[in-house]
């Protein structure tokens, strides 16, 4: 769509040489994506990220109890019963491992969808502007920036009440003006260039430039914040349910059963160490991803540049 | 000139712990229907009630109520806790000591630790060493606190080793300091979670530095190697670590929370996760407050000291 746009600014403007409109070839992005495909780290990553999301999918389909039963006296170690013991209550740990993925990831994803939609919009709007409008995002950016995440959410929580929604508002908000920096220092390069002036020098619709034009010269670094956010949603979004303020009881989740099982972790570790490495390995795989493409997008970069 | 460049961030700074003040009032005006109501529950007595009104001022006007809250946290009269009674000051005075001396514990291992690792696998570019400690920096770097912290007890308090304790049983008022063993786990946590990125970039500015025309002069001079690293190339590679370092500190402002409450470790951020449970406003707004300030703090200072080290920024600054 955006190459269509920029080619009709390319014959309202027939004294600029056409090369100058060569804005980002399709190819360049889909490039970003499989060079980071071709890197090791990138494959095991999204191997793991697979595996858990299968698990977490699937993983009510096959468990062998509901997660709210009570199986066997508390805390009871493995048996064949219950292959990885009961929990401080009574219930499966199995059953409510398998069943307790799937509110992580779904609050991870909105929250991360959350801060990058409203983190673009913020700095394509800023790195456009240029002007008083710029100033003020930024200056809002650092109030917002001021909080450690997690701050915010709790401060967010202990005024409105432990809501789910509220979790995926509150971590995409704090996302936003990371991901805004980001998008706003990549954008400011590619509004000075040809296809952005020639659009404008046509009278093309300013929304159309910003979105059509420059948004989609910024999709490399954009992925790479993608994964990023990704990664530090889970972490908050688990974190928060550890703390106790996500999920309540009696749902499954894998935050809330490390927060439900902490206390007898010498009797019973089980309740504790499998939400624990699920969300371990979760977080490695997002993040084994994100460097492989922004390994792959430096890469770009210096066969750019010579 | 250079005076002027640091007052303007001064400014700025002040700025946005002004704004973010606004935003940590206006959490008392999104509870739901009566502010005193939403905070001491149902079952409150119409006398605890009246109390916690007047002390939030709730019956005047929001400006004044504000004013009257910013002028108390200004002059370190930080209201009442609603769930204690007690006055926020001395709820987390004990708090506070115990979350600097956690904090700065981390940091004092954390950041020579981070140089060291940085300036090491520059030195080892591309050798296997570099590759174990980049791909473990990257694991330890995606890892939530809470998992790193789990993870230790599970080793060195519980299941493997028993060296250390799982969680602090320390009463109120008895200090972290007089029983450092508490101290071990909650801080190894922390490092572990900021050494990464310190050294990460630690690493890069050194890789640049080594390249450069002045350390190969230095060699060419004859210079032992020793001296070239550690006089020649590290304080200039240390540059675009002061940043870094200083949002890594800021963050261990909100990372103590989770890492507290692993431990039962008591600090603010412990304080926090239970303030927060009990809708405890006053000590909400205090540690939010704090940490802000805290981070901002943080920031003026990193940006202050790279413009002071930094020759370029002093004279485009004129």
């Amino acid at each position: 769509m955006s190459d269509q746009t920029a080619d009709r600014a390319l014959d309202l403007t027939l004294e600029q040489p056409p090369t100058l409109i060569e804005a980002a070839p399709a190819r360049a992005r889909f490039a970003l994506v499989a060079d980071a495909l071709r890197l090791g780290r990138t494959r095991v990553g999204l191997g793991i990220v697979t595996v858990l999301v299968l698990i977490a999918l699937v993983g009510p389909l096959v468990a062998p109890y509901s997660p709210t039963e009570f199986v066997g006296i508390p805390n009871s170690p493995p048996s064949s019963d219950a292959m990885f013991g009961t929990d401080a209550l009574g219930r499966d740990v199995l059953s409510r491992f398998l069943h307790g993925g799937r509110t992580v990831l779904w609050l991870s994803a909105a929250a991360t969808l959350l801060g990058i939609v409203v983190g673009v919009v913020v700095g394509l709007i800023a790195a456009y502007a240029r002007n008083w409008l710029d100033d003020v995002l930024m200056r809002s950016n650092d109030v917002l920036l001021a909080f450690p995440q997690i701050i915010f959410v709790l401060l967010a929580v202990s005024a409105i009440g432990p809501k789910l929604w509220l979790i995926v508002l509150t971590v995409g908000l704090t996302h936003a003006p990371r991901v805004a920096r980001v998008i706003r220092g990549a954008a400011l390069e590619v509004v000075e260039r040809d296809f952005v002036k020639s659009a404008e020098v046509v009278g093309e619709a300013r929304w159309r430039i910003v979105f059509g034009e420059v948004l989609p010269n910024v999709t490399s670094p954009l992925l790479v914040e993608v994964g990023l956010r990704m990664t530090y949603s889970i972490g908050l979004v688990a974190g928060i349910s550890f703390l106790g303020f996500g999920l309540q009881p009696p749902d499954a989740d894998w935050g809330l059963m490390i927060n439900e099982n902490r206390l007898s972790l010498t009797v019973q570790p089980w309740s504790v160490v499998l939400p624990v490495i699920a969300i371990g390995f979760l977080t490695v795989g997002t993040n084994l991803v994100t460097d492989g493409l922004s390994r792959a997008l430096a890469g770009i970069d210096r066969r750019a540049d010579s | 000139m250079l005076t002027r460049l640091i007052l303007r961030r001064l400014a700025l700074g002040l700025l946005t712990l002004w704004l973010v003040s606004l935003l940590v009032f206006a959490a008392t005006l999104a509870l739901p229907g009566d502010a005193a109501q939403a905070i001491l529950g149902r079952e409150a007595t119409p006398e605890r009630l009246a109390a916690l009104r007047d002390q939030l001022n709730l019956d005047e006007p929001v400006v004044s109520q504000y004013i009257q809250w910013l002028g108390g946290i200004l002059t370190g009269d930080l209201g009442t806790s609603a769930a204690t009674q007690e006055p926020v000051g001395d709820l987390l005075s004990d708090r506070v000591g115990n979350s600097l001396f956690l904090v700065a514990i981390s940091a004092i291992v954390a950041i020579p630790l981070s140089i060291l690792i940085g300036v090491w696998t520059a030195m080892k570019r591309d050798r296997p060493v570099d590759h174990v400690v980049s791909t473990t920096s990257l694991i330890l770097a995606s890892l939530p606190e809470f998992v790193i912290g789990i993870a230790l007890i599970l080793l060195f308090a519980t299941e493997v080793f028993h060296w250390f304790p799982a969680v602090s049983l320390l009463g109120p008022g008895e200090k972290a300091w007089d029983d450092p063993e508490v101290v071990v786990l909650p801080a190894a946590t922390l490092v572990l979670a900021v050494v990464p990125y310190i050294s990460r970039i630690m690493r890069g500015s050194m890789v640049e530095v080594l390249e450069s025309e002045y350390v190969t002069m230095a060699t060419l001079k004859g210079l032992p190697r020793r001296t070239v690293i550690w006089r020649h190339a590290v304080p200039n590679a240390i540059v675009p670590a002061i940043q870094v370092t200083a949002l890594q500190l800021a963050y261990l402002a909100g990372g103590v929370v989770v890492v507290e409450f692993v431990f039962s470790y008591p600090g603010i951020g412990a304080a926090l996760v239970e303030a927060v449970g009990n809708r405890d406003m006053p000590v909400v707004q205090a540690v939010t407050m704090l940490a802000a300030g805290i981070y901002v703090g943080l920031n003026i200072l990193a940006d202050v000291a790279t413009i002071l080290v930094t020759p370029k920024l002093r004279t485009a600054a004129r």
